[in-house]
This record gives C-alpha cells, structure tokens and sequence, in this order.
C-alpha cells in the first residue's frame, strides 16, 4: 500500500505521482482529497487533491508543487518507495450535473484538481470551456489532457510567453459578457486568483465554484483549523467543502488563516534543506 | 497545601503501615476514619508546568495499603451504584488492604478493560467516591476512600510488573466484526468480541490508535504509554488493525457488510466536532478549538522540535470553557511556554465541570481562572491576528434545566483582556462523517446517532456507542456502551450461528 508507481518532474517545483492505493481509487470521486504524511511519527498532515485515478491499477494520481518542507521531502520519494500515511478520499465530491455551458478556469497547479471534475463534466453533456493560466510557459501542465476534454481552450501567461498575455479573468470576463453566457464556473488555483475570479463573474450573477485548500489538520472535521466564513456561516473545508459559492467566500479572511504558520513554516524548510544538503555532503565524502 | 515529595508521602505511609498492619483486618469504623487518607504523589508543580511528563506519580504499594485500611467493607457497596462499569470495589481495595494485588488486578477487570485509563481519567467524585460511606461519615467527598488512585494502582502495577494476562480468546467462530474508531468503547468493544472467538478488525481514521485517548488527553494526565500497552494487547489477542482508515470515505459502512462479508458493525467514532462561540472574531489567527490546540501537541507531537506541525507560539492565553479539555489546554499552553494563560468560564467554580484535581492542578501550576466572565467577542489587529479578548461580567441565577446555577450577565461590564491566543473549549458536537456518507442511517437533530435499548441503530448488523450516541460525554461511559455494544453483537452472532 502507498507505494510511488510512477513519478515524473512536470516543471521546476512541479512533481506527479502514482500511488498504489486500491481502495482510494476506487471509491474516489471528482472534488475529493487526500491527507499524506512523509513521517508516520514527526510529519504533518497535508491535504492534497486527487487529480486522477485507475482502478485497474489500483492507482491515484497526485500533483504537488514544492512550497514547504513537507512537499520538498515528498519529491524525494521514488518509485517504489511507500509513502507511511496516506487516508482518503475526504471532502464531499463535486456536484456533477450537466449545467449547460460550464466553465473551468484553473490557476497554475490549480489544473490538477481541474483535471477529474472538467472530465465528469464533459462526460456529463456539459459545454466545456477550459482556461489556464500560469506565470510562464513552461509552469503550463497537463495541456495535452485538458485539451482532449475542452471544446474550448484558452491559455493566458504573465509573462506573454505563452497564449494570452495577462490573467485568467480577462477571457473569464470576455465569456461572461457573451450572448450564451456561462452557466456555471468552477474556479480553482491560488486564494487570491479564486477571489478575482469570484469577483469578475458576480455582476453578472454567474454561479462560481471554488475550491479551498485551507490549512487542515486531520482532515474529519475534528480540529476546526481549517474553517472560513461562507455567508455569514463557519464552515470546515474537510468535511463540509472543499468546494463553496465563491460569492459567499471570505477570500481575505481564508487568505491571513492560510499565513499563520509562514515564519515557522519557512524555518522548517530551511532546515530541511540545509540538512538535505549536509547529509548529501557527508555522503559525498565518504 | 505545602507541597511533599513521592518520598515523604512514602515515608509517612511506611510509619502508618507499621503501625496498622498487625491489625489491619480487625481496625473499627473509629479508628478507620482516622486513618490520612493518602495524598496521591506529583511532580513539583513549578517543575511539571515545563514538562510533559505525568503530572500524578502513582500510589507507592505502601500508600496502596493504607489508603485500603481505610475502607470500611460495608455490607450495602454503595460505591458500587456510583461506577458506570459496576467494579466490585469493596472486594478489590480488600485485596489490596491484604497485600494481594495480583488478585486486586483481576478483580478489577473482571468488570473494566480500561483501569489505568479510568484510574486516571474518571471523574471518582462524582461516581464511586460521591457514594462512599466513609466519605458521607466524614462529612467530605475528598474523604472517601481513593478507589481511582487504587485502581490506578493496581494497573499500573500490572503493566510494570509485565503480569498483563492477555485475555484468552475462544475457538474461531468464523464471524468477523468490524470496529469504527479505537477510542475507548472501540477499544472495549474489540475486546470484548475477540473473547468469543469472532475475528475483529478495528478501522481507524488517524496513522495512530486510541481516538480521543490520544489525540485529547494529553502525556501529563495519560502517558502513551499506557495506551500502547492497552493495543498491544488486542494485538496480542488477535486483533487486527487498519489505521489510515476512514469508514465511510475509504469504504462505505454498507460494503462493510455487503461486500467485505462482516456481520456486524460497530460504530465509536467519537464526539469529534468542536462547538464554537459564534462571536465575533473566531476566525482570527490565534483562535483555536481546543481540539486542534491539543491535536496538534498531542497526535502530531508539536512540542517536539522535529515536528514538522507548527504550534502558534502564544504568550498571553485564554482559554474559553470549565470542562477538562478546558483544563487540559491551558495546562498545555503553560507547558509550551506561554507566559499568563487564564480559564474564563460563565460560572462558579462549584459549576465546572473539570475533574475537581484538574482544576487544583491548574492552579498549582500557575494557570489563572476568571470565573462568571464570558466572551463577547475576539479583537483582531491589522494583519488578521488576536490582540484581545472583550468580556463581560456575570452573576448567578436561578438553576437551569441541567440544574447548574444559570449565569446572567451584568449590562454594561465589557472590559478587555490582552491576549494574543483564544482556546475555545465549550464542548463537541457529533462528527458528521459517517451520517454524510450513510443516509439510511437514523440520527437525531444534533447528528448523534440514534440506538435502541441493545445499542443497535436503525440499521440492520450496524450497533453504535460512545460520545457519537451520548453526545460529549466521558471515557467510563463511553467504554460501558461499548461493553453493552459487544454483548448485543455477541449475542446477535451466536444466535445467528445456530
């Protein structure tokens, strides 16, 4: 169980991976995530979405980028290598429906979790438009996988270095403006690029879907850490989410909860770094 | 209370020893009464409030001994009414009184699974010891005869004696039980189904075992330890284990029975949601559940500097509540270096309702209460984080419905406290985990899980117990609808076997 079957660099800080985990697999749904630990005894728990999954192989499929010590000394697993806690799928999966013209809009690693939900909506009848957007051409992942599904496909790069220069929102706004406008958008990606999507399509009363990735603890509802305000209500993203009207969210406030730890979080990378590096040297060495 | 060492509470009860062991058995009421009831031995409180070390040492076989001179063996075991799981105490702390504590041990477990658990963690005060004759006759609850410390004892005995004696398990019955959760009615209920000779499996959501025992209760009040030894045991006993685990998610409770051929299920899967105040603010950086606070040092051993789970460096504390996980997280904070940490509760301290030496050993340790003071709401700086904590005043009312003396507020006396860490601990609803994924599944309006008089839910094979039925409640109870859990299954697979 938990062992890595395949893994690939998808770009710098970008990793993918299989892992062998039957049960997962099977009873995984679009929308649902799982919590991983690298240490059984001093790792923490991490939340990741899971961004596929084959049943045949018993197999899911994780994407992770590298922004602390936990998904750093995750990249180093290799294939073969059985992760010591892995539990899921949590959450409640997306709701699937064919809405019409649905339009998915995903922000960098934001494709990962994008990937299951735009494909049980295709399946579902739904018109799919996809955009992606990244800092630079080369942070653009999953390209050919998407493309496969969309019947419509927009890219926006920063940098201009690839599709459309500038940011998601503008074709997002552009959609939304047209005769036959969406019916619903699902928005993943980072915190304050689910915020602007949430708020370019509010005037025009457009449906909006995010999907949060809040700081969790267990992942079954039993700490509370990882609580926003929708509406005027709390929700947990573990157990009622991940998923909410983005019209509702409190972006500002589930954006200062997601910085609380970032001091301590950054010393631990570090450490784990520079002791990476040291052991490495020591090796060497010898 | 000045403070005594281990050793001179050993010492003192040596010298009462001697003087009371030629007669022991022959003491009178009189002379009984006048026995010291034994104090229980702790660390220096000015050193136990920086580490994470049992807080309470144990009896020393001497202290065992006297403590148990002064039971007055009463024909009508009043105690006994008292204990939810009916330990036949008298006969126990006479087996003690005599030295024989091998045979105390197993008396005890006749009837509990759990004794170094409950020992510890019971509230005797309100159970046992409120009924003891010698208590009543001295006119002080604090005087009755310490059974849970005794019951600790002899626990604790047994455990570092290695005479644990791993319950004998019948033939193979060919049935297999499923248990959800491995807090303590899990725990009793795959005991408890292994003796008959069903295969069990005990399905757990975290990489660790013990629920509540575990990620709750902190080391200082229950050392780890004491719960391995209780799995390993079950191990021991044949039970199997799945961790990483979540009934439900990574299985349906349905394919349980319908596909993975288990005929009968057993759900304990806790209180685990906390309640929050609903008051402005509780979103802010630096408030917490008393759940995650205690999580995150407990299950993810925050405390550890190789832990990579971060714990909020607080410095001035308040923690929301009177019950024991109220006591258990302000006791925490202290330890990890918090400077003031302060309990703010509505009532008195009659109302708590923390263990009465939880309370006294958060004052040893320098934790403050606030009490009729509540909060009104949480004051946040620029940057998203608590600066301060807006209170009010209260008075004692009339009782309410629960027959605690109701608090009511005093118009107009906001006043504000300097804190940088809220814990809010006012208690758990049901967690909803199983309900989401299992609408056939009858619970009532507070999502506890509904059950009939043998423990069975609405559902066919699928029995439930705990705090998931009784709501928030405590490890005896829970462990005791385990208990009445396992009969019912117990009974139900040995009728279908004929």
């Amino acid at each position: 169980m938990n062992e890595i079957l395949f893994k690939q660099q998808l770009s710098a800080d970008v990793y993918l991976m299989r892992l062998h985990v039957p049960l997962i697999a099977a009873e995984r749904q679009a929308g649902q995530f799982i919590i991983l630990q690298t240490d059984d005894d001093f790792g923490e728990r991490i939340p990741l979405t899971i961004a596929d999954a084959d049943t045949e192989e018993g197999s899911i499929t994780i994407i992770f980028q590298v922004v602390g010590k936990t998904t750093k000394h995750l990249s180093a697993f290799n294939v073969g290598d059985a992760l010591p806690a892995l539990v899921g799928p949590l959450g409640r999966p997306t709701h699937i429906e064919n809405f019409g013209r649905a339009v998915c809009v995903c922000g960098g690693i934001g494709v990962a979790p994008m990937y299951p939900i735009a494909q049980a909506l295709k399946k579902a009848g739904n018109h799919v438009t996809i955009i992606t957007g990244a800092r630079t051409k080369e942070l653009i992942i999953l390209e050919k996988e998407m493309k496969a599904i969309a019947d419509e496909y927009i890219v926006c790069t920063d940098d201009g270095s690839y599709g459309r220069q500038g940011l998601v929102t503008a074709p997002l706004k552009e959609l939304c403006e047209a005769v036959q406008k969406p019916d619903i958008v699902i928005a993943i990606g980072p915190p304050v690029m689910m915020k602007f999507c949430s708020e370019t399509t509010r005037p025009f009363k457009v449906f909006t879907q995010v999907s949060l990735n809040t700081i969790m603890v267990d992942g079954t509802g039993m700490c509370g850490g990882c609580r926003v305000n929708v509406g005027n209500e709390v929700k947990f993203v573990c157990v009622d989410g991940p998923e909410f009207d983005g019209h509702l969210v409190d972006f500002d406030n589930m954006i200062s909860r997601l910085n609380a730890y970032r001091e301590i979080e950054r010393t631990h990378y570090k450490c784990f770094v520079e002791k990476a590096f040291n052991d490495n040297v020591k090796e060497v060495s010898l | 209370m000045s403070y005594k060492s281990a050793d001179e509470l050993h010492h003192e009860a040596q010298c009462l020893l001697d003087e009371y062991l030629d007669r022991a058995l022959t003491l009178k009421v009189k002379e009984r009464q006048k026995i010291p009831g034994q104090d229980m031995p702790v660390q220096d409180p000015e050193v136990r409030a920086h580490n994470m070390d049992e807080v309470a040492l144990g009896y020393s076989f001497e202290q065992a001994r006297v403590e148990a001179f002064r039971c007055l063996q009463c024909a009508k075991k009043n105690c006994m009414e008292g204990c939810p799981v009916k330990i036949d105490i008298p006969r126990f702390v006479d087996l003690i009184a005599k030295g024989e504590i091998e045979q105390a041990i197993a008396v005890v477990k006749e009837t509990t699974l759990l004794p170094a658990v409950c020992g510890r963690v019971c509230p005797q005060e309100r159970q046992c010891q409120l009924h003891c004759t010698l208590g009543k006759s001295l006119k002080n609850v604090d005087s009755s005869v310490a059974i849970g410390r005794l019951e600790r004892f002899v626990a604790d005995w047994e455990r570092i004696n290695q005479k644990t004696v791993i319950p004998s398990v019948k033939a193979a019955t060919g049935k297999k039980v499923a248990v959800v959760g491995s807090g303590p009615a899990g725990l009793v209920v795959a005991a408890d189904c292994r003796r008959e000779g069903h295969h069990v499996t005990i399905f757990e959501a975290f990489h660790k075992l013990g629920g509540v025992l575990r990620y709750g209760i902190p080391e200082f009040r229950l050392p780890n330890e004491v719960i391995d030894k209780e799995i390993e045991t079950l191990a021991a006993m044949g039970v199997e284990i799945k961790t990483n685990f979540v009934v439900g998610r990574t299985r349906k409770l349905t394919d349980l029975i319908d596909k993975d051929g288990y005929d009968a299920v057993f759900i304990g899967t806790g209180a685990g949601l906390p309640i929050f105040m609903g008051i402005e603010g509780e979103n802010l950086n630096g408030v917490f559940s008393a759940n995650e606070y205690l999580t995150r040092v407990n299950l993810m051993k925050a405390f550890d500097k190789n832990a990579d789970t971060p714990i909020f460096p607080s410095k001035k504390v308040v923690v929301l509540g009177g019950g024991n996980v109220a006591m258990d997280a302000a006791r925490m904070a202290m330890r990890l270096g918090a400077e003031i940490v302060s309990v703010v509760y509505r009532r008195t301290e009659n109302e708590m309702p923390a263990r009465k030496e939880e309370v006294q050993h958060a004052k040893e340790e320098g934790v403050q209460f606030l009490l009729l003071q509540n909060a009104k709401k949480i004051l946040g700086d620029e940057r998203g984080f608590v600066k301060g904590l807006e209170c009010l005043k209260y008075q004692l009312g009339e009782p309410d419905a629960s027959g605690r003396r109701s608090s009511v507020v005093i118009e107009g006396s906001e006043f504000i406290l300097e804190v940088d860490t809220v814990i809010v601990a006012v208690g758990n609803g049901s967690n909803p985990l199983i309900s989401q994924t299992t609408p056939q599944l009858d619970v009532n309006k507070r999502g506890n899980i509904v059950v009939d008089e043998t423990q069975k839910t609405s559902m066919d094979k699928i029995f439930a117990g705990g705090d998931i039925v009784l709501g928030a409640a405590t490890v005896i109870l829970a462990m005791g609808e385990g208990r009445k859990s396992a009969a019912s299954i117990n009974a139900m697979l040995l009728a279908s076997a004929k």
